[in-house]
């Protein structure tokens, strides 16, 4: 399995703001792909500088075995979909349909018309008038048409109600599927529960850098939520790390990620889900400025 | 054909819910022999899942022997789990149903009820465990 994504120390400077620093990240082909973390983490700035959209100021990075750049080649691998949805409120479906016929060297569009006639949204209709579920089920059936290779989907859902997110996700993961192990997408999100369904890989940053990165499956079995009275952890650190530690006066609840079986049996352990983890990694990244709130954080 | 639920807060990894109700609806005879699963991509199109959740389900139930991939055509039902036959189940469910409406009669609530079920499940199974071990 190839990567279709590798950074390496990937930066991104706007005059005196660090918006991305060291990024390496790898995600392999066919993945989903949450991309997680605080606003100004710096999500934005990675699809942007893997879309070709912005130029980095250190480090590299290779999309589909080649820099990001504003050639039809490249462009024509590459579906962006931006935070604001971008169609012409004014015009229907059908004519972003004809209009992406001339724009795109290789373009569906049949495959659009039947997305969109499957989830009974009128191609007559001018896009303004649709809902916002439907506006991004438009926007991605566009997105799709092109048949990309890689798909960039920058907080999507972020303005759906519950219901049209779900059919959303259902048309993106359908997307997946059809592909036959050729679609390759990075979706950044706020909303864990909704990422722990349909994706298989993370990245989480927090102010500017990588907390995490890789097979959520692996990760998951990588860390543990330790329970047990508070005490001394230089013992236990000899073994496994601790990412957050939440202490009271008497408990302390440990996020760890484990380097071997033994466990201290004044714990209780216990597996974590997708949610535990980046609060976790979060937690961590965001203790010294959290710490004077909660007086429990602890930075390790 | 069935539909799927995946509930993402129920604790049961959803490939594991996946095949939950399969075997469920085996057992009940919503399903029998010879009929079609959902493909791959109708069932992430409708319940929004990673598509190897599905594929992982599927696999799980081919290795149990319940369905079979057949190519180019999709994931057909091969057997049914072991157990009685369906109607056993909706005869049990109908007498268990009556039981319950007893229960509430008499003033139990919905905890109540668990709980006993969940004791009289341990007590019989451990009635169960010492029959076979004198037989042994």
């Amino acid at each position: 399995m190839s990567a279709v994504i590798e950074t390496h120390e990937l930066s991104k400077r706007y005059r005196r703001v660090t918006a991305l620093s060291d990024c390496s990240v790898t995600v392999p082909e066919s993945r989903i792909c949450a991309l997680i973390g605080p606003n100004g983490a710096g999500k934005t700035t990675l699809l942007r500088l893997l879309a070709g959209l912005a130029r980095p100021t250190g480090g590299a990075v290779c999309v589909l075995g080649g820099a990001p750049r504003q050639d039809p080649a490249f462009l024509a691998e590459i579906g962006y979909l931006a935070q604001e949805i971008p169609l012409y409120r004014r015009l229907t479906a059908e004519d972003h349909i004809r209009a992406g016929a001339h724009l795109n060297p290789r373009w569906d569009a049949v495959s659009v018309r039947t997305r969109l006639a499957d989830l009974n949204i009128p191609l007559d209709r001018a896009v303004g008038t649709l809902s916002g579920g439907q506006r991004a089920q438009v926007a991605l059936a566009l997105t799709l048409a092109k048949r990309p290779r890689l798909l960039l989907l920058d907080e999507p859902v972020a303005a759906l109600d519950p219901l049209a997110r779900r059919h959303f996700l259902g048309s993106l993961t359908a997307a997946v599927a059809e592909s036959g192990g050729e679609l390759t997408v990075v979706l950044s999100s706020h909303l864990i529960a909704d990422l722990e369904r349909v994706c298989d890989h993370i990245i989480l940053l927090t102010e500017s850098r990588v907390q995490l990165c890789g097979d959520i499956e692996t990760l998951l079995s990588e860390h543990k939520v330790l329970v047990g009275p508070r005490k001394d952890t230089s013992a236990l650190e000899r073994t496994h790390t601790v990412v957050h530690a939440v202490r009271t006066a008497r408990q302390s609840t440990l996020l760890v990620r484990v380097g071997g079986p033994v466990f201290d049996p004044a714990y209780e352990a216990s597996d974590v889900d997708l949610e535990e983890l980046v609060l976790g990694y979060m937690g961590a990244s965001a203790a010294p400025a959290l710490a004077h709130l909660t007086a429990v954080g602890e930075e390790q | 054909m069935i539909s799927f639920r995946v509930d993402g807060r129920s604790g049961v990894p959803p490939y594991l819910q996946i095949v939950q109700q399969v075997r469920q609806a085996l057992r009940m005879g919503v399903l029998s022999v010879g009929d079609q699963l959902p493909t791959v991509r109708e069932v992430v199109a409708e319940v929004a899942v990673n598509p190897n959740t599905v594929l992982k389900a599927y696999r799980d139930l081919e290795r149990e022997g319940l369905v079979e991939a057949r190519a180019g055509q999709g994931t057909f039902v091969r057997g049914r789990p072991p157990g009685p036959p369906p109607g056993t189940h909706s005869r049990l469910g109908r007498s268990l149903a009556r039981w319950v409406r007893e229960a509430r009669q008499a003033g139990l609530d919905d905890e109540s009820i668990e709980s006993l079920l969940r004791v009289t499940l341990r007590a019989d199974s451990a009635a169960w465990d010492s029959d076979s071990e004198e037989i042994a």
